[in-house]
């Protein structure tokens, strides 16, 4: 084979030439690395790291931790006096500081019921001089009996680590007892309402198969021109706001809303059904919600399959719907997968209608992670919650990958 | 339907059942949005059928929800942050993403794998959570609560659909064009308003609406992001469902499902117009 031999300096030259090339194209996409890396994934990267570090109670009582570090908790005796005066004396401070509170808050998370102990020392602390603080834990047990209860020194020991994995085990409903094992909590919250998250997805995913897979069949099978009229009828739901679907769901399910009053009206019921605010309406309004992203991938398949693989089965005298199980749907498989796989990530993560219609019972995981970001100000085990969603959406995201090929979504 | 002489009972009572299910998925689909829209005109402030409303008693109809909404400076605010936000962040947004998809879709770009996955993601991860990490991050940039903070969170999710529609709009491009072009003599930006944009337009413009849909429809990020004064129409409509129920929802609901039907319309002829422009066919 004649080849055609280019000296050094030729391919030093074509080789700059490719470098330049690509930096050219790294070029036009640098501007929206930038910008996604600061607005999105840095804040969810520190996100993440909150999870993990904890620096609350370290920096508000320093010197009480640092002190405490040289404590055997494990041993049946109080910390030292020591410590009882370095603690006194920040405490004394924090109380005049007005920071006490987010002290109490930590500890209380730890032994609950404490906070009130702290409080309470707080204010006494307020009112005398730095002189007159306890130096020993007979004197700070006059101020409190409380005191000398060894758990709550523990509390304090534990909550000034910085780096913790405390979060994590309690958004898998475990815990570590006085010894330092990891064990069960006797509660179990989050791991269930993992479970119960990822059993209504799958539920979702499933019923979005069972209703979408006829369609997109039935819509192949029409003419075009009656098709693309019907496809209006899967597009224009896919084009409305979520917030009008979730709407209409709470009209069409009201215990005053438009199924009941038909049923009592024609007198099929007496007494209204108690529709929303139950797990059926989370389940049917997400459906109706996320039906398109089934029915769009199986249909954009299902169109470029050639009709005549069937028909050739059909005439070498298979029964349809042996044929249709061995020849149709194996060839429609990748955009089950795809469509299947939408419909579970997007609704595994699902916010907006578990909270209007899905009651106590209907809601998801990501309602508690707002609960605790809103009502219950436990950033961090929202946080340490929210990076295990994001690990099981990231698992199915690379599934996604593999099966379908993140290049190849199609829109419309 | 009609059906070939030779099907048996059995296979026709099948394709009925076929038929059957795929009319119950689309009714399934359609009437619950369509529903909405004569509930809007109730007078009375309930989310059903009056016994009027059923007799076709013009009583019974009224247009005081819609003046309700337009009479209510909430309303009215929520509104214009709407298009506000939404045409701000969809600039941003297709502006950055389609630069980045023409890079992208070049075979030259280094670690084309790894930047797509860290540019689709934002369409990835579940809302609540984005919501979460940009209210930590954007509370310490002091953004939080401003107009700034919510336009450049609305478009970092908008870029995603951009980078998608654009690349599909690419998929096939002949890049001996470009080559063509600046052998001709023109300079890079001159090829590249005069020979790349047109080509890819109806693939930037369909991105586009997908982003200000995106913005448009949001409301986790506004939740924890936006303060009072940035409150836009979904969020307006999800604390009236929270807190008082009454049927000026349903009205602004018909009002935007009006808004989605002439997106849809609009991108249907996009995507026809595109198709048109890659086979090299006119209509």
């Amino acid at each position: 084979m004649p080849s055609v031999i280019l000296n050094s300096e030729e391919i030093l030259r074509s080789k700059k030439a490719i470098r330049r090339k690509k930096q050219i194209m790294f070029l036009f996409a640098a501007p929206l690395l930038v910008f996604i890396v600061v607005s999105f994934i840095i804040p969810i990267a520190s996100m993440l790291y909150r999870s993990v570090y904890h620096p609350v109670v370290a920096e508000l009582l320093p010197d009480t931790i640092v002190v405490l570090n040289s404590w055997d908790e494990t041993n049946d005796t109080l910390p030292d006096d020591e410590v009882v005066a370095v603690f006194s004396r920040e405490l004394h401070l924090l109380a005049h500081e007005r920071k006490s509170g987010s002290v109490a808050e930590e500890i209380n998370r730890i032994v609950p019921g404490s906070a009130s102990l702290i409080k309470s020392t707080a204010r006494n602390f307020k009112k005398v001089t730095l002189e007159q603080l306890p130096i020993s834990h007979a004197e700070l047990v006059e101020v409190n009996i409380k005191w000398s209860d060894k758990k709550i020194w523990r509390a304090i020991k534990a909550s000034g680590i910085v780096f913790t994995d405390n979060f994590y085990l309690t958004a898998l409903d475990l815990k570590r007892n006085a010894s330092g094992d990891v064990q069960t909590r006797d509660t179990q919250v989050y791991v269930k309402l993992y479970i119960k998250s990822l059993k209504l997805a799958l539920y979702i995913t499933l019923l979005s198969i069972v209703i979408g897979y006829p369609l997109a069949y039935y819509l192949v099978t029409i003419p075009t021109r009656t098709a693309n009229i019907l496809m209006i009828c899967v597009l224009l739901p896919f084009w409305t706001s979520l917030l009008v679907r979730t709407t209409s769901w709470i009209a069409l399910l009201q215990t005053n809303g438009v199924i009941n009053s038909m049923l009592q009206y024609i007198h099929i019921i007496n007494e209204p059904i108690e529709m929303l605010y139950t797990q059926f309406a989370t389940i049917i309004s997400m459906i109706h919600i996320l039906l398109p992203f089934m029915v769009l991938p199986l249909y954009s398949v299902m169109k470029n399959i050639d009709p005549s693989y069937m028909r050739a089965a059909l005439s070498l005298g298979a029964k349809p719907l042996p044929a249709f199980m061995r020849i149709y749907m194996p060839m429609t498989m990748s955009g089950l997968a795809a469509g299947s796989l939408l419909v579970f990530i997007i609704s595994i993560g699902y916010y907006i209608t578990p909270a209007l219609v899905g009651g106590t019972d209907g809601q998801m995981i990501s309602n508690i992670i707002a609960f605790h970001m809103q009502s219950s100000n436990n950033w961090e085990l929202a946080a340490a919650l929210g990076s295990l969603l994001l690990l099981i959406i990231l698992i199915m995201y690379a599934i996604y990958d593999r099966i379908v090929g993140v290049s190849n979504i199609k829109l419309g | 339907m009609h059906f070939p002489q030779y099907l048996t009972l059995m296979q026709k009572i099948g394709l009925y059942c076929l038929c059957g299910s795929a009319w119950a998925g689309l009714i399934f689909l359609m009437l619950p949005i369509l529903i909405i829209i004569p509930l809007s005109f109730n007078i009375e402030p309930y989310f059903t059928f009056t016994e009027g409303m059923l007799a076709l008693d013009s009583d019974a109809y009224s247009l005081k929800w819609y003046r309700e909404i337009f009479n209510n400076e909430q309303w009215i605010l929520s509104i214009k942050n709407s298009f506000y936000i939404g045409i701000m962040s969809t600039v941003i947004a297709t502006i950055l993403g389609t630069l980045a998809a023409i890079g992208l879709s070049n075979s030259n770009m280094p670690f084309q794998r790894l930047i797509m996955a860290a540019l689709l993601s934002p369409m990835i991860v579940p809302l609540i959570i984005t919501a979460a990490g940009m209210y930590f991050f954007y509370a310490q940039l002091n953004i939080a609560g401003t107009y700034l903070g919510v336009i450049i969170a609305h478009a970092a999710l908008g870029t995603p659909f951009v980078i998608i529609t654009v690349n599909a709009a690419l998929a096939g491009f002949d890049y001996s064009l470009v080559r063509a072009s600046m052998s001709l003599g023109a300079s890079p930006v001159t090829t590249f308003f005069n020979v790349i944009v047109p080509l890819i337009r109806p693939g930037v413009i369909s991105g586009a609406l997908f982003a200000f849909i995106t913005s448009f429809d949001e409301v986790v990020v506004v939740l924890f992001l936006a303060g009072p004064e940035q409150r836009t129409i979904p969020r307006q409509m999800f604390s009236g469902l929270r807190e008082q129920i009454n049927p000026s929802i349903l009205a602004i609901a018909t009002l935007l499902i009006i808004v989605s039907a002439l997106m849809l319309l609009m991108i249907e002829y996009l995507r026809r117009r595109g198709e048109h422009i890659r086979t090299g066919e006119r209509s």
